[in-house]
Parts: structure tokens; C-alpha cells; sequence
């Protein structure tokens, strides 16, 4: 229920019983009566013939004992008093022009009905006595402002005051000379101040500070509760019967009613939202339902509670951050909790926050609720692994097995297993590749120090291709069985044949590696599953192993292998190769359903692995790069490629590779591992990386005189119009190289200064120092 | 090889712009090590720059003569004027040898100019005595004052903008004030804020070039290069991205006619592409009503271009036009209550003032309302009838519709359409400093500071006079500077400012307010006769203070009404 005036209004006020309500503003003065469904008019007071600011009010209210006498507070310092019962037109009855500045409140004592109190700008508040038509007493305020005065409801001689310097005082009505209590509640101005209705030592204020503030007063005052508001509060209302509830509205920016409990001070009760523009005035009709307020937007409004919004229905029960660290903190209402109980994978710490609801007896319900904080537990999410990979792994400089071999190691010891798999799947891909492009490879890959890794490898992916994977998951007892066994061939072996050793005991290591990733759960070793597996899939179930450990024995043991590798005479290997070209089809059948992996059928995988057609992996390995890349780990990413350099067969799009080195050397150069950043470019195959270090390489020295780099040549600064070295003895500048005294700075021309200085002591410039010449 | 040196130099030489009006980073920034608390860097960045120049002026290694002696067979080559550099320089070594704070600079800055004089260097010497042309320059409170507090600021101000300015200087009267206005100053250029440091300056600059003020703009120009802003600004508004020549319109009508804003203006700025924030606008508007009050200040009390502007020094020797100046500010000494007719001039305004307090009698409403519209309409007849200046060129190029200009409140077209600006309904210490504080954090505590300072201010004294009350004195001021602009306070009674106010008064706070570029040595000294200098810096402080405000409330005004 509202109703629209033609003007903005500054204020409102209503009788004894609520029934009418007088609206004034700066062009606006006019009682209503308050119907059921409307607001009725009932006089206009602003009429006459000549309307001055006496009309125009900045305050007004009704007297509380006598239903037909209104004061009226004006712009211009006036408080004007207005008789309803008066016959003639005009209701103005008596004018007051005793305060010099603008009266802020005017306020009628609460029992007896001629009392009429004002205070103003000037810094003064008077007492009026309306039946002696006069100024009863006045209170001095030492020359601050007077935003508001209030006669205490319970106390017939109390009264309090708010001031622009944000002080609350109390007085006494018998004592006008000094107050009775002072305190300062708001920092800058206080605008508004209310009693409490029932409570006797309760009291309100509200300022510019945005923030309602409750008292108790009864000895030393003392802050009770705090309310912020999100803008300046222009009044305060007490809501009747309702001990913690109080209703605001704001002096600008926020046009609602809210109405606070005050022991819930982060979120409106409730507000009412129908002003278009700010409320001025908030009046309750003697009831805790209904209450009248008028606005700057030229209407009043009756709202009923029922249609308040409650903005505690709307807020969000949980809420979440992140620190730096990777904590996770979480409040959450406990009513939450109670549907469903998740726990993440990190640990929580015993940091449980149980904020107390305060006990609410009336419309609340019992709420409380939980903070969390989840501390990380894994140390990796800090960087420092990036920093040690970086400067740790090894990119050129070694054969890529070896390369692999330390970078895995490296990997390895900072708990990054999936990337240390990684880099030994790449060493069993790549190892041996190094010298071998083209099929008739017999010889060459054998003579190769890698020979072993390329044979393994091959003959593992056969093997895996072939078999299906029951063969495997049949082998899990019979590998760790040959675990030790292997070991055992693999010592005896070096006793027999080099060649056979090598080749036996490679593949018995493939077997150990096979074997042992197939009991550790479906994962396997090696390549051929690259086919029949999703490739991320491989490396989350990798990542769900906490404690997986590579078989760490096959490492060292490979290791000695290949340094007995380098020895075998090629022509050896050359004449095994073309014999075994059938037994290979054998070798990988048999492979799967031996008991017992011989040396002797080890063997013949060498020749068939040399003469199978190459398995293309390399667009996989791609991918797998991408993988890496998508994770957010170019560092991965960008040593492959380098360390594969031009071995990869379907290279990563160009432009991708150089989206992954520019991250990795943005990476680099924000942790300052400059060296190793541009050991990345240089190592680039990418032309657009590769060229980076390459731009901008001049240093330019300064000028001498006035420190500005000399960008133009390099004896001729801009700013000085000079030449800058000039050689001491000719005078023409010095292009080359520039000979100087470290004693007196002077110097010039080499051959000028070695010439000079056989035949003299001193300085050519006269400077007097003896330069010396070695 | 020597014909190749040379060409390489004459190239050099031609490639170089003969006068340089901009001077660049470099060279702006040479003093700035000077600009430090502690005296062991200072006097190391004394030895730096004694050693650079000494560089220049004598050149490295043996003396340069020496050059043409060993190639006397080439005579064509020149000898190459590395003097330009240090002469560009030299400007500001004359600056810190006068205005600084610290003595030791001062000391050595005077001594490296007597001994570049020695050397043979044209040295320059400053045009007009003192901070200011209206008050003789020993009236003025030294660089070296004995008061702590003000020499404190002086040091502080100093450190903040890199020079003692002569507008602190002036300022130094009145440290309480000067406090909260460096401050202020400081937090809207260099403190934390939505608008980046480069169009800080640039508004600055902009909005002082409405009112001419070339002092404000030249010091803006350095401000706006030391902060990496854009060389090619500088040459003018055509030269600027549009999202600052959006503002243009708001920062021509504030100057002029505040009350014309509305929140059409704040609206056109907010929307589109490349639009203004309302924090950002909250801002700007700040750093121009600051700028158009300052312009009021520098002419209203006849500030001195600083040395090191193109017009604040000369390299011409002493002449006859120097000793003219000293006559004329020796001549005019307005500041001593020797003539008697100033001191009745006193006398009077006293009496009036306690015949105010005393006065029961009540105007009637439509009194007070004939009254202000008739201090309305008779600041028409104090048109300050000079003619108007024709701006220079170097300012003109920030300009845009040079023709805008004050117009009467009184003399608005529609009135009904622009109603008069009730004080009451929107006030600076209830809707305007939450609504800046609101958009622009901090900066409505410190400007309700600066204006309550300013409007608080007060020694008790009048001239020679002790222990007087001057409030309603000052509230006249305010609310006739208030009442210029259209602004009204119903609880106000305007026949005070008749009543206060001397004619040859009103007619200078309405030429500083509304036509600052006209005000002369001649208003200056009429006004207020008997009175001290510091106070009538003071009544100056309450124009800057009070204009600043009413553009604040107008515009903050269109800002509600925009946001609502």
C-alpha cells in the first residue's frame, strides 16, 4: 500500500495511535489518514499565500499526548509548530526562529505534551515551552553540530544527543549547564540515535561510519553489538516488541529498509525493497508487523512483514578459498553436513571452527556451522620440483638412453614417478633408434652401444602384441619367480657369451618388468599396451600407486650389461641375424607359454627383433607429450623434445612446440634459472626458439659523460653531441681497442698509449699521474 | 677518416631539434637523487651531479682545444657545443639553489653556479622576486623558516613532488592547512587509485588549462613525463585516446558553469566501449575540481611561474625591467597597516560584525530569499570588466571551445530548469563524503579534513587586531563564493555578505572564483586594505576550498542521480 506525493520527502511522523501520518519535505506538507487499503488525505498544510521555508521542513513530528499538535524543524533554522484543531486555513501556529543554522530534529517530549526540544547546526538545543510560547532552557553543545535529539521514553528528564563529531551525550533537563555522560561512538558524523522501547539502558546510533551501534548506558557506557551496513545510515528505528530487532535506512546508494537482529549483524533480518530512491523516514505503527516509510522518490509505503524479503534465505551456506599454500579452508552450515559426508584425499587437520549460534528464541532457527581447513599434505604442489627438474636433467650432451636413465633418476627422487616412467618408456622407444633408419639394420644396431634397449624393446612389443593378456596375467607367478632366477642366468651369462648375456638377460629384464607391472594391477611395462590401452588411463592408474618402486634391480643390472656391450664384434651379430628370421615367430609364441624363459630363446629375439618391421609409436609419444602438456608440465614436455630431437618420426605441430618451449622458458626465467633457460633455446630444434637467444645480443656502452647508453656507434653519444673516447694522444675517437690507466682513467689508442708510455712516465693528458704500462 | 667523424656529427647535429621545448626523462630526473631525507645521499648525488657537469662543461680528458691544435690541417670541424645540455640544466640548479629545504643543497647548488659563471657559462637568473608577485618576497615565510612544523612540511613537500613548490611556499602561512591540503594532493596524484598515474596528470593538466593556468600545466607536463606518460599527449587533445577526451565536456562545464552537470554527462562516460568506471570518474572528478581550485589560487595570489619554466628564468643580465619589479612591490605595500584608511577600513568591518551579533531583529523569510537572489544578481554588476586574455598557443592545444566561459548563476537561461542548489538536500559531510568515500576510498576523510580545515581556520586576529571572532567574516566568504555558483543555504542569512563584505572585496573573490586569469596586482591590493598577507592567503585558501566544493557537490550530485 502506498501512495505518491509530488515531492520528495524528508521526513515523516505519526500520531498517538498510528491512524495518520503527517509527510513533510522541502515542497511537501500533508497529513494523511491511514485506511485499510489507502492512504487518505486529510489536510494540506502547506498552503497560504506566500510559502516560505517555514513550510519547508527538514524534520517533523507529531506530539505523542495531543492528537492535533505537529513541529515541524526548517531548513533555515525556524521550528515551526502547527495546530491541527486551528479553524483557519492555514495551521501554522507559532514560529521559532531562535536557532542561526539549519535545525536538524525537532522532538517532543514523550509525556508531556508542551515540551518541545530542537537541536541544530549551530551546535545548540533548545528546550521550547509551547504554553509559554518561549525558549525554556538551553543546551550548549560547544559549538558542534546537533544531528539528533531524543527524549528518553522512560526517564521524564533524560534526554540524549548525537553530534557531527560522532560523540552521544546524555542529559539531564535540570541541569542545562554540562551533560551528563559523553562518549564518542562513531568516527565521523553520528546522524541518528533511537531508545530502546522497552529496554531502559539500551540506545541506538547509527552514522556515517556505516554502522549501527547498540549501547548500554546504565553506568559507563559500553558497545554492545555493531552493526555494518553497507552505506551510511540516515535513521534507526527500534522495532516495537522485539527486543533485538531494529530497522535502518541509508543517507544514499542503498534504497532498502532493513530491518537487523542485532546479534546476527552480517545480514539483514529482513528488508523491504519498494523505494526507488532513499528512505528518509521510518515510522512503526505500534505494532511489529506493519510500519510506514517515506523516500526521496516521493512516496509513502505501508509494508506488512509478511512481505519482507528475507536476504538470509538467498546466501550461499557454503563458502571456500585457497590460500598460496594450496589450503583449502571451508565453512559450511552443519546442516550440510549431515547429507553427505565427503573427505578429499588430503588430510584434515584438526582445525574445526565451531562458531556458536547465539540462542534465538524467536523466528530463528538453530544454526550453526563448521570451518575446515584442509592443509596440503603433498610438498609438491610447492614448485620447488620444477626448480630441481630443471636444473637436474640432463638434455644433450649423452646418448638418449643415458639421458633418459638420469632424467628418470631424477624424476624419480622427487617422488614424480609418472614422469620418471615416462622417461624410461621413451629410453626403451628411442634408446636404441639412434643409428638405425632403415630396415637392413642388423649390423649397425647391434654395434651400437644401445643394441640392448632397441632389442628388449622391439621384442617386448611383439611379445606383448602377440600375446593376449592372459598369457601375461598367468605369468605373474612365474615372473617373480624368474625375478631371482634371471638374476641368476643373467650373473652366468656374463660368464658364457657375451652376446647371449646381453641378449638374455635384456629380455629376462623385460620379463621382471612385465611381470611385476602386471601385479601391480594391469599395468604394463613397455609399449605394446600403448596399443591396446588409453594412454592417460596407464599413467592415472601409475598415479594411484603411491609406493610403486621400478623394478630397481633391472636398472643396475642393465647398466652393467651395456657396458659390456660395447665390445662385440659386429660381424658376429651379422651372421646370427638372417638365420632367426623364422624362430622369431616361435620365440614370441613361446614365449608366453614358457615356464621358464631360456637363454636359448632369448636369443633369437635379437635377429627377429632387427627384422620386424618398426611398430609406429611415435604418434603416441606425441600424444603422450600432449598429455603432459595439457597437465600443465611443458617441463616434461619440452625435454623430451629436445632430448628426441628429430627421432620422433611424426613431430609435434610446430606451433604447439612453440607454445611448449616459450611456457617453459617463461617458466625458467621466473624462477631466475636464466642458464638454464637458455641452454633450452640453444638445445631447440624449433628455428623460432632456437633463434631467441640470438636477437638483441649488443651491449651497449654508456656514454661517459652523461651515462646514456650508446645505441648510435660506440664513440659518439646522442645526448652529449660528443665523441666519447677520444684517444688522448690523437684526439679521434677510439673504435677498437681502448687502452686506460686504471690510476687516472685516461687512455686511448693501444698502439698510441704503448708508443707514449716507452718514453714517458706520465699520463699523455697531462694529468700528472705516472701511468704504468705492463 | 675524419671527413666520416664529421658527417657522422653534422647528421648527428641535424637529427637533433635546435630548441627543445620537451626536455625527456633523462634529463627531467637529473636532480631527483637530490630528493631524499637523508644527508649522506644527498651530498653523494651533490658529488654526482658536480662531477657530470664538470664533464660537460670541460670535457673528458685533456682540454678540448687540444683536438683542433693536433688537426690543424682539418679546420672544418667545429668545436661541438656540449653546452646545450648543461644549459638546459641549469635552470633547475638555479631553482635548488633558492627553493629547497635543505641548506646543504642549496649552499652547493649556488656554488656550482657561481663556478660554471667562472668558467664562462651563461648563467641564468630568475624573473620576479619570490614565490609570488603579489607579496613582497621577505614577507613570505622562508624556505629556511624557524618554525619547525612548517619547515617539516616544507621538507615533506619537497620529497613529494620534487621541488618546493611556490604555491606550498605561500601555503607555508598557514601549516595546519597546508598539512591535510599535501596530503590530499598527494593521495589523489601518486597514491592508490583507480585512474593510472599518466592520466592523473594529464586531467590535471587539462583542467587547468581551462582557467590558463600555464604555472599548473607546465608543472603537470614534468609530472606527466616522469611518469612514463606519452610525449605525443603533450602536443594537444587531438593527440590523446578518446576515453580521456570523453571527459572533456565535463571538465569544461565544472570550470565554468558547475550547475549545467547532470547525470546525462556521468552516463555518456560510463557507457559504451572504452568506458569510465564510476570509481574512475569519482576520481577524475576529484583531480579536476582540485585543479580548477588550484588555478584560482596560483592567480588569485600571483604565483610565480618556478624557475626552471620557460618563463621563469632569463639568461638575460639584470635590466631595467627587474628594477621595475622591485619598485612596484616595494612601492604598493599593501601589507602595512600604515594607512589609516586601511585600518578604519578594519575598524568598520569589526563594528559591523558585532552589530551583526547584536541585531534581534528577524528578517522574514521572503526577505532572506529577496536577499540572496540580490547577492545574486549583484555580483553581475562586479563583472570584472578587464579584458579577457587571448591564451598562448601552448595552452590553446588543451583547449576545446575557448569561448565557454562563467556565466552569472543569476543570468542562467532557464531558470526554472536549473533550480537553485539547496545546501540542505545535498551536503558535502552527509551525502558527498559517503558517496566519494564510497567510490573512492580515504578520500572523503581526507577532503572533509581539508574542508574543515580551511572553513575552521582562524588566528582570531584582523590586521593588527587580536582576539576577534571572524566566523560570520568567514561564512560570508564561503557562502558568497557558494552563492556565485548557485548554491543556497537556507539557514544563511545573505544580507551578512553585504553587510561584511566591502565591494573591491566581492568584486575579487568573484574575479578569482569565476575569472581567475583576470585577477591583477591591483585587485589584490585593494582588497581587504590593513590586512596581513597570511590572511589574505587565507581568504584565498577559503575561495580554493569552497570553489572545489561546489563543483564536488554539483558533480557528486549528478553522480546519486546518476547511480539512483
Amino acid at each position: 500500500m502506498h501512495t505518491v506525493i509530488e515531492a520528495p520527502i524528508n521526513a515523516i511522523s505519526t500520531n498517538k495511535d498510528a491512524s495518520q501520518v503527517v509527510v513533510a519535505g522541502r515542497n511537501v506538507f500533508r497529513v494523511f489518514s491511514i485506511e485499510d487499503d489507502a492512504f487518505v488525505e486529510r489536510c494540506n498544510l502547506r498552503v497560504g499565500k506566500n510559502l516560505n521555508l517555514n513550510f519547508s521542513a527538514a524534520d517533523v513530528t507529531w506530539n505523542p499526548v495531543e492528537d492535533h499538535l505537529l513541529a515541524s524543524a526548517a531548513t533555515n533554522g525556524a521550528v515551526v509548530t502547527w495546530n491541527l484543531n486551528k479553524p483557519s486555513r492555514s495551521k501554522q501556529e507559532l514560529v521559532f526562529n531562535e536557532h542561526k543554522r539549519t535545525v536538524n530534529r525537532v522532538c517532543f517530549h514523550s509525556t508531556e505534551a508542551n515540551l518541545l526540544l530542537s537541536g541544530s547546526q549551530d551546535g545548540f538545543m533548545k528546550l521550547f515551552d509551547l504554553r509559554k510560547k518561549e525558549v525554556n532552557c538551553t543546551f550548549s553543545g560547544q559549538s558542534e553540530s546537533v544531528r539528533d535529539v531524543q527524549f528518553c521514553p522512560h526517564h521524564y528528564f533524560q534526554f540524549a544527543a548525537a553530534y557531527e563529531n560522532g560523540n552521544l551525550q546524555l542529559w539531564d533537563l535540570r541541569r542545562p549547564d554540562k551533560w551528563e555522560k559523553m562518549f564518542t561512538a562513531h568516527s565521523g558524523p553520528a546522524f541518528t540515535l533511537d531508545w530502546h522501547p522497552d529496554d531502559k539502558n539500551w540506545i541506538a546510533s547509527a552514522g556515517r561510519d556505516r554502522s549501527i551501534k547498540i549501547w548500554e548506558i546504565s553506568h559507563k557506557p559500553r558497545l554492545l553489538h555493531t552493526v555494518q551496513t553497507i552505506a551510511s545510515v540516515a535513521r534507526v528505528k527500534w522495532r516495537p516488541s522485539r527486543k533485538y530487532h531494529i530497522s535502518s535506512c541509508s543517507l544514499l546508494v542503498d534504497h532498502n529498509v532493513n530491518v537487523w537482529d542485532i546479534r546476527r549483524p552480517y545480514i539483514p533480518f529482513a528488508s523491504f525493497e519498494e523505494h526507488r530512491d532513499v528512505v528518509t523516514g521510518i515510522m512503526w505503527k505500534n505494532d511489529p508487523y506493519v510500519f510506514l516509510s517515506g523516500s526521496k522518490d516521493c512516496t509513502v509505503y505501508q509494508h506488512m512483514f509478511k512481505d519482507a524479503v528475507r536476504p538470509a534465505d538467498r546466501a550461499n551456506p557454503i563458502g571456500i578459498d585457497t590460500n598460496v599454500n594450496g589450503d583449502l579452508g571451508l565453512a559450511f552450515s552443519d546442516k550440510l553436513l549431515v547429507a553427505g559426508k565427503s573427505q578429499t584425499g588430503s588430510s584434515m587437520l584438526p582445525h574445526f571452527f565451531r562458531s556458536k549460534g547465539p540462542d534465538r528464541s524467536e523466528q530463528f532457527t538453530m544454526a550453526s556451522s563448521s570451518a575446515v581447513i584442509f592443509e596440503s599434505v603433498d610438498k609438491s604442489t610447492g614448485l620447488e620440483w620444477f626448480i630441481e627438474c630443471a636444473t637436474r636433467y640432463q638434455l644433450s650432451g649423452k646418448s638418449v638412453e643415458d639421458l633418459c636413465d638420469h632424467n628418470a633418476a631424477v624424476a624419480g627422487s622427487l617422488n614424480k614417478h609418472q614422469v620418471a616412467q615416462t622417461w624410461r618408456i621413451l629410453k626403451l622407444l628411442y634408446g636404441g633408434n639412434t643409428a638405425t633408419p632403415c630396415p637392413p639394420r642388423t649390423v649397425s644396431v647391434i654395434g651400437s652401444p644401445a643394441v640392448g634397449e632397441a632389442h628388449k624393446a622391439e621384442s617386448e612389443k611383439v611379445n606383448l602384441k602377440q600375446q593376449l593378456d592372459g598369457h601375461l596375467v598367468q605369468d605373474h607367478n612365474r615372473s617373480t619367480h624368474t625375478d631371482g632366477e634371471n638374476k641368476d642366468t643373467g650373473d652366468t651369462s656374463t660368464a658364457v657369451s657375451e652376446d647371449e648375456s646381453d641378449a638374455e638377460s635384456s629380455l629376462s629384464l623385460t620379463n621382471i618388468a612385465s611381470g611385476q607391472v602386471n601385479q601391480q594391477g594391469d599395468f604394463f611395462f613397455g609399449d605394446g599396451e600403448l596399443e591396446t590401452f588409453d594412454y592417460p588411463v596407464t599413467m592415472a592408474n601409475m598415479d594411484s600407486m603411491q609406493d610403486w618402486t621400478l623394478p630397481t634391480e633391472a636398472i643396475p643390472l642393465r647398466h652393467e650389461i651395456q657396458d659390456r656391450l660395447d665390445s662385440p664384434d659386429p660381424l658376429q651379430n651379422a651372421t646370427d641375424s638372417p638365420s632367426s628370421a623364422n624362430e622369431s615367430e616361435f620365440s614370441s609364441q613361446a614365449f608366453g607359454n614358457a615356464e621358464n624363459a631360456t637363454p636359448m630363446y632369448n636369443l633369437q629375439a635379437i635377429p627377429f627383433a632387427s627384422q620386424n618391421p618398426p611398430w609406429e609409436f611415435s604418434h603416441l609419444v606425441c600424444d603422450m607429450l600432449e598429455y603432459f602438456a595439457e597437465q600443465g608440465d611443458v617441463q616434461t614436455s619440452v625435454s623430451v623434445l629436445i632430448i628426441l630431437g628429430n627421432k620422433m618420426k611424426t613431430p609435434v605441430e610446430d606451433q604447439k612446440q612453440e607454445q611448449w618451449f616459450m611456457a617453459y622458458l617463461e617458466l625458467l626465467t621466473r624462477f631466475r634459472l636464466w642458464g638454464i633457460a637458455n641452454e633450452v633455446i640453444k638445445l631447440s630444434s624449433h628455428r623460432a626458439v632456437a633463434s631467441l637467444n640470438q636477437q638483441s645480443t649488443t651491449v651497449h656502452t654508456n656514454c661517459n659523460k652523461c651515462f646514456k647508453p650508446l645505441t648510435r656507434a660506440g664513440w659518439l653519444c646522442d645526448r652529449c653531441k660528443a665523441l666519447t673516447s677520444t684517444c688522448s694522444i690523437c684526439h679521434l675517437p677510439v673504435k677498437g681497442l681502448f687502452a686506460w690507466c686504471q690510476g687516472c682513467s685516461h687512455g686511448g689508442h693501444l698502439e698510441h698509449l704503448r708508443e707514449w708510455l716507452m718514453t714517458h712516465k706520465h699520463c699523455p693528458t697531462g694529468c700528472g699521474h705516472i701511468c704504468e704500462y705492463t | 677518416m675524419q671527413s666520416i667523424i664529421e658527417d657522422g656529427l653534422r647528421w648527428l647535429m641535424a637529427d637533433m631539434p635546435e630548441d627543445r621545448t620537451l626536455r625527456d626523462e633523462k634529463s627531467l630526473r637529473f636532480f631527483l637523487a637530490l630528493c631524499s631525507r637523508d644527508q649522506n645521499s644527498r651530498s653523494h648525488a651533490l658529488e654526482n651531479i658536480s662531477r657530470a657537469l664538470d664533464a660537460w662543461v670541460d670535457g673528458y680528458g685533456s682540454p678540448q682545444e687540444a683536438v683542433y691544435h693536433n688537426n690543424h690541417h682539418d679546420a672544418r670541424i667545429q668545436p661541438l657545443d656540449r653546452k646545450p645540455l648543461v644549459k638546459e640544466l641549469l635552470p633547475d640548479l638555479l631553482r635548488f639553489s633558492i627553493y629547497c629545504p635543505f641548506e646543504d643543497v642549496r649552499s652547493k647548488c649556488g656554488a656550482l653556479l657561481l663556478d660554471l659563471q667562472e668558467r664562462g657559462l651563461k648563467i641564468p637568473r630568475r624573473v620576479g622576486r619570490g614565490p609570488s608577485r603579489f607579496i613582497p618576497e621577505n614577507e613570505i615565510v622562508p624556505v629556511d623558516t624557524d618554525d619547525e612544523e612548517t619547515q617539516m612540511l616544507f621538507v615533506d613537500a619537497f620529497l613529494q613532488n620534487n621541488r618546493l613548490e611556490h604555491i606550498v611556499q605561500v601555503m607555508g602561512y598557514h601549516p595546519k592547512y597546508l598539512d591535510s591540503f599535501l596530503k590530499t594532493q598527494q593521495y589523489i596524484l601518486r597514491g592508490d587509485g583507480p585512474l593510472p598515474y599518466d592520466y592523473r596528470h594529464y586531467i590535471a593538466i587539462m583542467a587547468s588549462a581551462r582557467h590558463q593556468c600555464s604555472y599548473l600545466i607546465n608543472l603537470h607536463k614534468t609530472e606527466f613525463l616522469l611518469c612514463g606518460g606519452e610525449e605525443t599527449w603533450l602536443k594537444g587533445l587531438d593527440h590523446i585516446p578518446q576515453k580521456l577526451r570523453d571527459l572533456y565536456e565535463i571538465i569544461k562545464i565544472l570550470a565554468h558553469r558547475p550547475w549545467l552537470i547532470s547525470k546525462n554527462h556521468i552516463e555518456k562516460l560510463t557507457r559504451g566501449n572504452d568506458n569510465w568506471s564510476l570509481a574512475e570518474v569519482m576520481h577524475a572528478l576529484i583531480i579536476i575540481a582540485h585543479f580548477h581550485a588550484m588555478c584560482s589560487f596560483v592567480y588569485g595570489c600571483g604565483i610565480h611561474p618556478e624557475i626552471d619554466e620557460e618563463n621563469g628564468h632569463t639568461f638575460r643580465p639584470s635590466s631595467s625591467s627587474d628594477s621595475e619589479d622591485n619598485h612596484s612591490s616595494s612601492n604598493s605595500h599593501s601589507g602595512s597597516p600604515t594607512s589609516t584608511d586601511a585600518a578604519a577600513g578594519i575598524e568598520a568591518l569589526m563594528e559591523r560584525m558585532k552589530q551583526l551579533n547584536e541585531t534581534g531583529e528577524e528578517p522574514t523569510q521572503e526577505e532572506m530569499l529577496a536577499r540572496f537572489q540580490k547577492v545574486e544578481s549583484q555580483s553581475l554588476e562586479l563583472e570584472a570588466g578587464k579584458s579577457q586574455l587571448s591564451p598562448k598557443a601552448s595552452i590553446l592545444c588543451y583547449v576545446e571551445d575557448p569561448s565557454f566561459g562563467y556565466e552569472d548563476f543569476a543570468m542562467r537561461g532557464a531558470v526554472q530548469e536549473i533550480p537553485t542548489f539547496r545546501a540542505q538536500d545535498f551536503s558535502w559531510e552527509d551525502q558527498g563524503y559517503s558517496l566519494a568515500n564510497r567510490l573512492y576510498s580515504d578520500i572523503g576523510t581526507l577532503l572533509d579534513d581539508k574542508f574543515n580545515t580551511a572553513y575552521n581556520l582562524t588566528y582570531f586576529t584582523m590586521g593588527p587586531n587580536t582576539d576577534v571572532d571572524t566566523s560570520s567574516f568567514r561564512r560570508a566568504i564561503w557562502n558568497y563564493i557558494h552563492c556565485m555558483y548557485g548554491i543556497r543555504h537556507d539557514d544563511y542569512n545573505y544580507g551578512e555578505v553585504n553587510h561584511l563584505l566591502e565591494r573591491y572585496l566581492k568584486s575579487y573573490v568573484k574575479t578569482v572564483t569565476c575569472y581567475p586569469e583576470r585577477v591583477s596586482k591591483k585587485d589584490y591590493d585593494n582588497f581587504m586594505r590593513g590586512f596581513k598577507h597570511s590572511e589574505k592567503v587565507h581568504v584565498n585558501l577559503m575561495l580554493l576550498e569552497a570553489k572545489m566544493q561546489a563543483e564536488l557537490l554539483y558533480s557528486l550530485r549528478a553522480l546519486t542521480r546518476y547511480m539512483t
